[in-house]
């Protein structure tokens, strides 16, 4: 049994496993929407899924635009949708 | 299409201006490009439209003219390319006297130039470094979306009757007698009495499968986006070198800060300056001399990620004017070309400039200083 690590999204707490990504543990508990874009407040998800198209990105522990298919989870980790 | 009265080379926005400018004028044109539509200079810039930059003389009559009629060419066309009036400052730390010299020189040609100080220099730009002490605001300065101009541009011209054709390499330039007959592409052969060379920084290619030549050569630039932000800068920044480098023809690398916000949250860091052939290699120490230059000038960008670089070759002649007018040697051949760092700004004015021309009426000056004849003499 590997360790657990928690993260909250939006204030909802997360579990995954090490060497996991923040997307990836959102998507397989079913949060496909990650942010809203800023103009027409249209839902996004990750597309490519390998850090080129920037489409995923969360503010994470204050840092905005990380990408969310690239940053593994930590212990205690924020991650919000948007800045 | 069939016969058309004139061939644009190049759908970059100097072709695109010109192919719009020649149909309002009642041609029929038909626009080819090698690759797509802005698919060379016109995606790797900033989208400047600038009189600041320019020292008096033909080029800034033509930059005063070309910025208004970027703005009629909105109303024309309609308002697709995030064109804006946001302003140009350019900004001195301690010594300031070749600034304001250059400004009070501008503004007795024409050009809006305000001298601001302190207070209203923070009013403008409130997250500039307080070591900048004075500065020029020019509120003529514009800026606009380049792809989306060019490609915009081009669909109203096939809307009004024209064709756009892309991936039309040319290989061949039909001349006969001494006069332009028409291209052979890669998609086939065209024919008309007019051929525009619109080709950029790859000008000289074209000039010379025509049989005639034209010095035209690439400058290599970097520019930086940063990710979206909240706006930080509210017009486009640069220090006072920067108007130092545009006119310099030193081939080593130069770099002196722009920085600039976009309608959509990014921000562009410019611009470097060197002169290496048509090597399109990244090169990490420009981009963090950038990138550096960019935080002295607004030290909150330090905090702001860069999502991406790209650089692309501005095409330049011997003396950084650009070429407009038609070939001293092949009759029916025109160029618009070499305008450097200021092709977007100075698309509209050659345009008008070169369908003047075309059709022998006068225009709004006298266009003998961008005479590719200029280089004739030296050729000879």
């Amino acid at each position: 049994m590997s360790e657990v690590i928690s993260f909250t999204f939006n204030g909802e707490t997360f579990d995954g496993e090490p060497g996991q990504t923040v997307a990836a543990v959102l998507i397989k508990n079913g949060n496909r929407v990650l942010r809203s874009t800023r103009f027409g407040g249209e839902e996004r998800s990750i597309f490519c899924g390998i850090g080129i198209c920037f489409d995923c990105v969360v503010t994470i522990n204050g840092i905005s635009n990380q990408r969310s298919c690239l940053v593994e989870i930590s212990q205690g980790m924020k991650v919000e949708s948007n800045p | 299409m069939k016969h058309p009265d004139a061939i644009v080379i190049g759908a970059g926005i100097v072709g695109a201006s010109c192919a719009l400018s020649l149909t309002n004028a009642g041609l029929k044109v038909l626009v080819i490009d090698r690759g797509a539509v802005s698919s060379g200079t016109t995606s790797a810039g900033e989208g400047n439209i600038l009189v600041s930059d320019k020292d008096p003389g033909p080029e800034l009559t033509l930059a005063l003219r070309s910025r208004d009629l970027w703005f009629e060419m909105q109303t024309d066309v309609g308002d697709f390319f995030e064109l804006e009036a946001k302003g140009g400052v350019v900004v001195a730390r301690g010594d300031n006297s070749e600034l304001l010299k250059l400004a009070e020189h501008q503004r007795a040609h024409g050009v809006d130039a305000r001298v601001v100080n302190g207070a209203e220099l923070r009013d403008l730009e409130p997250f500039l470094d307080p070591s900048f002490s004075s500065g020029v605001f020019y509120p003529q300065d514009a800026q606009c979306q380049p792809m989306l101009a060019a490609a915009h541009v081009i669909r109203t011209v096939v809307a009004r009757g024209g064709a756009f054709v892309s991936n039309a390499k040319v290989t061949k330039v039909l001349v006969q007698d001494k006069k332009i007959r028409g291209v052979e592409t890669t998609q086939g052969e065209f024919q008309a009495p007019i051929l525009v060379n619109a080709t950029g920084t790859w000008a000289g290619e074209i000039a010379k499968m025509a049989g005639s030549e034209l010095p035209i050569a690439p400058r290599r630039g970097f520019i930086l986006v940063t990710e979206p932000t909240k706006k930080y800068v509210f017009h486009k920044v640069y220090d006072s070198d920067y108007v130092a480098n545009v006119a310099s023809s030193d081939a080593d690398l130069q770099t002196s800060t722009v920085v600039e916000g976009t309608r959509s949250g990014t921000i562009l860091i410019g611009a470097s300056r060197e002169r290496v052939g048509f090597d399109g290699t990244m090169n990490i120490e420009i981009l963090r001399r950038l990138a550096s230059q960019a935080t002295s000038l607004f030290p909150v960008l330090r905090d702001v990620q860069l999502l991406r670089a790209y650089r692309g070759f501005r095409p330049y002649a011997p003396d950084h004017l650009p070429v407009v007018g038609e070939d001293s040697l092949v009759k029916g051949l025109w160029h618009s070309a070499g305008h450097e760092g200021a092709g977007i700004g100075l698309a509209p004015g050659s345009a008008a400039l070169i369908t003047d021309a075309i059709l022998g009426r006068p225009s709004f000056m006298d266009g003998t200083p961008f005479s590719p004849a200029r280089f004739a003499k030296v050729l000879a």
